[in-house]
């Protein structure tokens, strides 16, 4: 008798497999995979609702943007590894530049094809401290300081821990008595007070703001805001060092997957979005640097006016930074190992 | 297993009439302190504090987390991956347990070495294992993405993984127990006339049934609960490749704290229950099987 009802069980629980598989299969509307980097999640359900409503009034159509977030070079490498991204939104253009140069998805002048080197927004590098700045943390020297606890994620994984390398390493450079071999010890002399190292900036948000380790986090300033916003203020502060990095997180249409999938002309029309002011505004609104003019002097004092500078201008562009720095051997592996 | 515990407890009985194999009062005192505390502190008071949090901001916020489309989806997907993996594994667990026991071929100790790669392997390893094997990048990639078939990043590498994962626990049950029973009584089946299959259902299956639906459960709540395989070849859609364990990480790094909690003490719900059938199942198996030793 047992068995009887083990092979009706069995029965039921197949069929029921079958119809929830045919029910994921089926969609009835247009759907697009946004894969993005970790800090997103936000930015993105806001942007994905003000397109769904704009996309429906111009065709008629319903289309429903499914997201997908992780560090940077983890979500790069997913999409080459074969994860059906329509578009990619991710942290710095080197990840990007994987997808063409390991799966040949995209063309090698995909930066070229969107406004702003294809970031529609950007955001730069600032220090979140605990309430009332206890440490006195006023710039990136202090973070060289020891005993100073740092928190950062792991540039190996992580767009934006790249980012906060890169901006330690120019404001060593920018000294009077600056050069690669300074820049280097001050790196070092930093990395020696990293406490947690996380995967992705998520993560180290949550390391050090909700269980409370270390004495400095450095942040992207959009996700320094939000965790402001979200735990409440009166528990941390901003500080904003006096030489950052002009971080430009681009995005792009996958070619290979659109053409497959028949979806470009959606996706296309997905990224020309953002130059849109209601875009702008959801990524001001979100404490991303708009790249409209005037969205921007709109919300002027919340982004406060720091000395910026560039990948292209100190580094020579990502593929330089990322072959120096960040590769197996490079500067990173030996400083950190040490 | 059931028979272990048994016999435990006639054991320890035995021990506490004697003067002279009985401890100390203090030993006893102090062995079970250490045992209860850690007990406390490790393992209650974690699923305690799941359930404290997951109802921190009343029932509104604990449903409307459940009910929530991605959490829907995510719910579905989870007992979707069980509902295929664990009868997948409940007939491999026969056919391996059967061909160990019942047979003699060469390699079988290597075989029964193999069954346990899944327990040594790290689930990461085992995840990264078919995004090589079916990766875009991979030894079959280039020809499942001709023909339009996703495995890793959809719903299929899931259930890979998770097979993979849970697949000793069925057999590793059955294996020794049949191999405690021998093949008499089978060949007794077979020398009064009984077909193959008649044989497997009146006679090996009753014999094993407690033994299976122990493995069954414990492949059901390891299915229903992994993390890292599955996240490996997730690629974390919402709404299509999540599943609960990797939805709660979700929800907790987008500081939707009592929402991460409320599914992660749904989570906890179903692995209870799964414990309280287990328990039933020990209990139920007890009086069955005969005492090892005859006095």
């Amino acid at each position: 008798m047992s068995t009887h009802i083990t092979r009706r069980k069995m029965i039921t629980l197949a069929t029921s497999a079958l119809m929830l598989g045919a029910g994921l299969a089926q969609a009835q509307q247009i759907a697009l995979l946004n894969v993005s980097y970790d800090p997103t999640r936000e930015l993105y359900q806001e942007f994905n609702a003000a397109f769904a409503k704009y996309w429906k009034g111009k065709t008629g159509q319903d289309v429903v943007i499914k997201q997908s977030h992780g560090g940077a070079a983890k979500q790069a490498r997913a999409v080459i590894d074969g994860l059906e991204a329509d578009v990619v939104t991710l942290a710095l253009a080197y990840d990007i530049d994987a997808i063409h140069e390991r799966a040949k998805l995209i063309p090698a002048d995909w930066q070229k094809r969107l406004p702003h080197n294809s970031a529609p927004y950007t955001s730069t590098i600032v220090f979140l401290v605990r309430k009332g700045n206890p440490r006195n943390i006023r710039d990136w020297n202090d973070l060289a300081r020891p005993g100073v606890e740092v928190i950062t994620p792991n540039p190996k994984t992580s767009g934006g821990a790249r980012w906060n390398y890169l901006a330690a390493w120019a404001y060593a450079l920018a000294q009077p008595d600056g050069s690669d071999a300074s820049a280097k010890d001050f790196v070092t002399k930093i990395y020696k007070n990293v406490k947690v190292l996380d995967s992705g900036a998520r993560g180290s948000t949550t390391t050090f703001v909700e269980r409370g380790i270390g004495d400095v986090f450095i942040s992207w300033e959009n996700e320094a805001f939000l965790a402001i916003k979200e735990l409440g203020p009166g528990k941390l502060d901003i500080v904003v060092p006096s030489l950052s990095i002009l971080a430009e997180p681009p995005v792009t249409v996958v070619d290979k997957v659109v053409d497959k999938r028949g979806t470009r002309e959606v996706a296309t029309e997905y990224l020309k979005f953002w130059s849109t002011p209601e875009a702008q505004e959801i990524a001001a609104r979100n404490f991303y640097r708009p790249r409209a003019p005037k969205v921007l002097a709109k919300h002027a004092e919340q982004f406060v006016n720091v000395k910026l500078i560039t990948i292209d201008d100190v580094f020579g562009g990502w593929q330089k930074a990322q072959q120096i720095h960040f590769n197996d051997g490079g500067i990173f592996d030996q400083i950190y190992v040490k | 297993m059931a028979t272990a515990a048994v016999g435990l407890r006639a054991g320890a009985a035995r021990f506490e009439a004697n003067t002279a194999t009985r401890d100390p009062v203090w030993v006893k005192g102090l062995v079970l302190f250490l045992g209860l505390a850690f007990f406390s502190l490790f393992l209650l008071l974690p699923l305690i504090a799941v359930f404290v949090e997951a109802f921190r901001r009343g029932w509104g916020v604990y449903i409307a987390a459940l009910v929530e489309p991605d959490a829907v989806s995510a719910i579905k997907l989870t007992l979707l991956t069980a509902a295929i993996a664990v009868p997948l594994n409940l007939v491999f667990g026969i056919a391996v347990a059967w061909a160990i026991t019942k047979f003699d071929f060469r390699g079988k100790q290597m075989l029964i070495t193999f069954i346990d790669l899944p327990f040594s392997v790290s689930p990461v390893v085992a995840g990264l294992i078919y995004v090589l094997v079916f990766g875009a990048q991979g030894w079959f990639g280039p020809w499942l993405g001709e023909h339009g078939i996703k495995v890793i990043f959809a719903v299929p590498g899931i259930v890979l993984a998770t097979v993979f994962v849970t697949f000793p626990f069925v057999a590793r049950e059955l294996i020794p127990l049949m191999q405690a029973q021998g093949r008499d009584e089978e060949e007794a089946a077979l020398v009064l006339g009984a077909s193959g299959w008649q044989m497997f259902r009146k006679v090996t299956l009753p014999n094993i049934k407690w033994a299976l639906l122990y493995g069954v459960i414990l492949c059901n709540a390891r299915a229903m609960g992994e993390f890292g395989a599955v996240s490996v070849v997730s690629g974390h859609i919402r709404g299509l490749t999540n599943t609960m364990p990797l939805h709660v990480e979700i929800l907790y790094n987008e500081y939707q704290f009592a929402a991460a909690f409320a599914v992660a003490s749904l989570l906890a719900t179903l692995a209870l229950v799964t414990l309280a059938i287990k328990t039933y199942v020990e209990w139920k198996a007890a009086p069955s099987t005969p005492p090892a030793e005859a006095p």
